[in-house]
């Protein structure tokens, strides 16, 4: 559908409260919020706590179902579901991820994984639930194979950004992963071979129109032959890839810039996320949301894209994290901040908007 | 802390007069004032230096001109310069400044704290350091960080 044919409004549904410090990062539980079943969000925190927040009922208000406290000793920088929703891990500068599983109306830790030398900031589960990525301030990337009995066994730690790694992300469907840091680059890491041999196969720096201030998010489109990531340098840009060489088992099929969103930023962007339906949100150090979407009129240089809305005033503070739930038919985006709060979204057409047909 | 100082024969400069306030008597007293220059600098200028007994004001690290203030964008901005061009202290400095005025502002205020242009060998990397939240977050929770800081930001008897 062409979103900019419409006039859309980021509806706020629920303002969640309860972190006592800043909100660093959420994530929707995979397959909550369709078929009846309730959506499922976690957020944690400089409070050093999660949070667990359920919606009542399918389509209800949501509350704060769980908090997970006195495992993390320091901020929880990040969290996320394993793809069957079974496992939670959550990243802490207190240099270990904890992983979580729900058991018998609880949440319990049920392994640590040890090994960064200090702040760990991201996690990221690959697409079959078979292996964990880490990163963190000592410049590194850790992959953990998932063991039966919730062993994790570290199978290689990579080397290559020459300064602190802001994110870790795999590939929707291919077991690539991408890394983003402070270095201003993005690092592609793939296995060669079947011997647990990862290695950076691309780095994405100024001198390949990459950024030029720190990396902090990036994120996929629906088919995995788009990124999009965002920077300090106030710009998101897109990268493009040949799925078909990547599904393929081509893992080299190279990645190239193919746009940048500029001007539209005049703070930070920490957070972009890109929905299932090709609507990109970023969330920045300026309290506001916006949503961006690909022009139906491609130029000759490649696709184009256009702001679709920008909420002022989406938080009182910085917004760290933006997220929608991919599983629910509803735009539903979950927002976290500085502020303390958690807000969830809707993206609906304009009340009073709608379009006169002849 | 150190055993060798950084810069061992700083200049220390007088102190600025302060100023008094003398509210015009045509304003609307319960209007809210908006926060101005002066303001913010007299939150800042007796900072104390991290090696020495005196105020960032005394070795001018900071002065009034530092600090550019926009109250209706909630903006501040704080570009300070280090007694000498190689100083390590300069981050510590920076956090200093962002620290007080993480605890005097409004929460609605946006600061960027800055080396004066030139006037630090490795400005850049010190500029970005400074201004990336996350490590930020993570300085405050080192405790031997936060007692430096909390030393440079603790009152001084003569003021």
């Amino acid at each position: 559908m062409n979103f900019l044919d419409k006039t859309f409004e980021l509806k706020e549904i629920q303002r969640l409260e309860g972190h006592s410090d800043r909100v660093w990062s959420v994530a929707w539980k995979p397959a909550t919020g369709t078929d009846g079943v309730p959506a499922v969000l976690a957020s944690c925190s400089g409070d050093k706590t999660v949070r667990i927040w359920e919606q009542s009922s399918p389509s209800g208000s949501f509350h704060c179902k769980a908090v997970l406290e006195e495992t993390h000793t320091r901020t929880v920088r990040s969290c996320g579901w394993s793809p069957s929703g079974k496992l939670l891990a959550t990243a802490s500068f207190d240099a270990t991820t904890a992983i979580w599983e729900h058991i018998g109306g609880d949440f319990e830790c049920v392994s640590t994984l040890e090994g960064h030398e200090n702040e760990v900031k991201s996690i990221s589960w690959n697409a079959s639930g078979t292996l964990l990525a880490t990163c963190g301030r000592d410049k590194s990337v850790w992959i953990w194979e998932v063991l039966p009995g919730n062993e994790f066994e570290c199978v290689s730690v990579l080397q290559g950004h020459t300064q602190d790694v802001k994110m870790v992300q795999w590939h929707p469907s291919v077991d690539i992963l991408f890394s983003c840091s402070y270095d201003n680059t993005i690092k592609v890491w793939a296995e060669e071979g079947d011997s647990d041999d990862w290695h950076c196969i691309q780095t994405l720096a100024e001198s390949s129109s990459g950024h030029t201030s720190t990396v902090w998010a990036l994120s996929f489109n629906f088919s995995g032959d788009k990124m999009v990531t965002c920077s300090d340098d106030l710009t998101l840009k897109i990268w493009s890839a040949d799925i078909a060489r990547l599904q393929s088992g081509d893992v080299k099929a190279p990645w190239r810039h193919i746009s940048t969103l500029s001007g539209y930023h005049d703070r930070t962007v920490f957070s972009v996320h890109w929905s299932r339906e090709g609507i990109i949100a970023s969330g920045a150090a300026d309290d506001a949301i916006r949503l961006f979407v690909e022009n139906e009129d491609k130029s000759v240089d490649g696709p184009t894209y256009s702001l679709l809305l920008k909420k002022e005033k989406a938080h009182e503070m910085d917004v760290n994290a933006v997220q929608w739930n991919t599983a629910t038919d509803k735009r539903l985006l979950a927002s976290a901040s500085d502020d303390g709060t958690i807000k969830i979204w809707e993206l609906a057409p304009q009340s009073g908007g709608e379009e006169l047909s002849l | 802390m150190v055993s060798e100082l950084i810069n061992a024969n700083p200049i220390v400069y007088e102190k600025k007069e302060r100023r008094v306030r003398i509210p015009a008597a045509d304003v609307d007293e319960y209007a809210v004032e908006p926060i101005d220059q002066l303001e913010i600098f007299d939150h800042l200028r007796d900072i104390k230096d991290p090696e020495h007994p005196y105020s960032l004001e005394e070795l001018k690290v900071i002065s009034e001109d530092a600090v550019e203030v926009d109250d209706k964008r909630s903006y501040v901005r704080v570009t300070f310069t280090p007694t000498v061009e190689h100083c390590s202290m300069a981050t510590i400095i920076g956090l200093c400044l962002r620290v007080k005025l993480m605890r005097c502002l409004p929460s609605r205020y946006k600061v960027d704290i800055r080396v004066a242009p030139g006037t630090h060998a490795t400005e850049a990397a010190v500029n970005k350091q400074l201004n990336d939240k996350e490590r930020v977050a993570a300085a405050l929770e080192n405790p031997n960080l936060v007692d430096i800081v909390d030393e440079c930001l603790a009152p001084s008897y003569e003021s």
